[in-house]
């Protein structure tokens, strides 16, 4: 489609006889900036205001809502804040690595981005190796996070260095093999592919495909949770005992960058859940919608962000009410339950696609109606508790 | 107008970086510059690979050697107390002998790839290579797959006897 449109300016001599290739280099690059500033950097903006105003709810607090309506502007207002700040760099402090640091945490995640696919044609690159490529780039973060607990020259951010590179490296094993399970029934590494051969009902979502699956989708859940430290497993940056890890030293704009990354994180890895293991963009084929590909791909786009968000909300809403766990727990966790369960599931999908390679219809029903009941009984206790507890609590969200 | 094409220049770009930061790697005294500069090395290496139409070596490169080796490489670093001033013993020692060791394989890697037949293939259009691999391995090279999986399972089962040698030894 750019191509198409620089080919385009090209014939009409817009450019003035700009070599070729040089002009989709600028095409490219100004295609990606607009990326980067219209969404990337949006997302995570908006994912911290709706972050402190989901956890205000939980903690019976009012939380940010002065700037704009509701204070949807908080984000801007902090951002802006936060670039127009001093930055500080420590006397005794590397400053080089303290400057690359951030460079390379951004580059980590941005590029992850490339690959996620909002709809069947919305998305940047429908990379072969899709779910590889993804992990693989955000395995640069955990680099920049070293660099910063190491170039800060403070005791509080080296541990927080390397409590998130053992963190990391360690549930990595689980996370890379629970995705495999999802490919092992594919055949395919890219994100497309993979939800294509999924359906818009939850019966035909992978995470309702086998038993194992369906085990494998909450260890690839805890296992991204760690890798994105995220509470319970936000033990590199401990507010309590590290001051804030990795990130003490830094102040105004490359404290920005750590935060963004760390909110826009929480985007990538509901999308990487969303596409394996929850359908991604599928939706019902309602006639009259095939026809049109800009309706169809806006309610494709509009599925796979709802379906996102609520996984970003769960996120929250874990960080917001479970405490941190300690770090012979979280090693333990990884190593001994999770690692072993992963590679039962991995066997047992083996065999599962083995023996049923169109999928097994009675297994993917009874589990779909398993997770519903779930949930039914979850908010059931949740309603339960409320009618039972004395304390007066009001439920307008918007007051 | 000849028809001007970034390739070369991406090309180059590419090599400048890899070889570059491999010299960085080579000449800092500070190991944790080394560190750093050798994920600029493995970085370029795997824009290399994306040049030459290989898309899953280059993204193994990034996933093993960036995500797995060099963050164990920082950890080791970061757990190694005071090792940014070791004092480096054997500075000026068989200066010599190391250029001669240097100019006997710089001469006979000139003279391999001088002499080598290279096998010359032009590269088309990316196509996804994954597949072809994954049919490889499990099809015509299944033996020296499992061969070296084998490798890697006794190097493992090698790491835990050794470590948990030394645990004994403590509690003893």
């Amino acid at each position: 489609m750019l191509q198409q449109f620089l080919d385009s300016l090209i014939a009409d001599g817009t450019l003035g006889g700009m070599p070729r290739d040089v002009a989709y280099l600028i095409g490219m690059l100004g295609a990606g900036a607009l990326v980067v500033f219209g969404f990337v950097l949006n997302i995570s903006g908006v994912t911290t205001f709706v972050e402190r105003r989901v956890w205000a709810r939980i903690q019976s607090r009012i939380g940010p809502n002065r700037v704009g309506p509701q204070g949807i502007l908080q984000w801007l207002a902090d951002g802006i804040k936060l670039l127009m700040k001093e930055e500080a760099i420590p006397f005794a402090a590397d400053s080089a690595l303290f400057k690359l640091a951030p460079f390379v945490v951004t580059v980590g995640f941005i590029t992850a981005f490339v690959a996620v696919p909002f709809s069947s044609a919305l998305v940047i690159a429908d990379l072969n190796l899709g779910i590889l490529y993804i992990t693989s780039m955000t395995s640069l973060v955990v680099v920049g996070i070293m660099i910063a607990g190491w170039a800060s020259n403070n005791k509080w951010s080296l541990i927080g260095g390397i409590r998130a590179a053992a963190q990391i490296v360690s549930y990595e094993i689980p996370a890379a093999l629970s995705i495999f399970t999802v490919i092992l029934i594919t055949g395919t590494l890219s994100m497309q592919g993979i939800i294509q051969q999924q359906g818009w009902g939850p019966w035909d979502w992978f995470i309702f495909h086998s038993p194992f699956t369906f085990v494998g989708f909450f260890i690839t859940f805890v296992s991204l949770l760690a890798e994105g430290n995220r509470t319970p497993f936000d033990l590199p940056e401990a507010e309590s005992e590290l001051v804030a890890g990795f990130v003490t030293e830094y102040s105004g704009a490359r404290y920005l960058f750590f935060f963004l990354v760390e909110w826009g994180n929480l985007y990538v890895i509901s999308a990487i859940l969303v596409t394996l293991f929850l359908g991604g963009w599928q939706v019902p084929m309602i006639p009259g919608l095939a026809e049109s590909p800009f309706w169809l791909n806006l309610t494709q786009a509009v599925t796979f962000i709802v379906k996102s968000y609520a996984g970003v909300i769960t996120m929250m809403w874990i960080r917001a009410t479970l405490p941190r766990v300690r770090v012979d727990q979280l090693m333990s966790t990884c190593w001994k339950y999770l690692l072993p369960i992963a590679f039962v599931n991995f066997m047992g999908t083996a065999l599962w696609v083995l023996i049923w390679p169109e999928g097994f219809r009675f297994a993917e029903l009874a589990l779909t109606l398993l997770g519903f009941s779930m949930v039914v009984y979850f908010f059931y206790r949740v309603v339960f508790h409320l009618r039972r507890s004395g304390a007066e609590l009001t439920f307008s969200p918007l007051s | 107008m000849t028809e001007f094409s970034m390739f070369p220049v991406v090309f180059y770009l590419m090599a400048a970086i890899t070889v570059g930061s491999a010299f960085g790697v080579a000449f800092t005294n500070n190991i944790f510059y080394s560190a750093i500069a050798l994920m600029f090395t493995l970085l370029g290496a795997a824009g290399l690979y994306v040049m030459l139409a290989a898309d899953f070596v280059a993204v193994v490169q990034v996933f093993v050697y960036v995500g797995g080796i060099l963050v164990l490489t920082l950890f080791a670093i970061n757990l190694t107390s005071r090792i940014g001033d070791v004092s480096v013993s054997n500075r000026s020692l068989g200066r010599f002998p190391s250029f001669l060791v240097l100019g006997l394989i710089g001469y006979s890697m000139v003279r391999a790839i001088r002499t080598a037949a290279w096998n010359v293939v032009e590269v088309g259009d990316p196509v996804p290579t994954i597949e072809a691999i994954g049919d490889a391995f499990l099809t015509q090279y299944i033996l020296p797959f499992e061969l070296a999986s084998l490798v890697l399972l006794a190097a493992l089962v090698g790491a835990v006897v050794l470590s948990r040698k030394e645990l004994k030894e403590v509690r003893g």
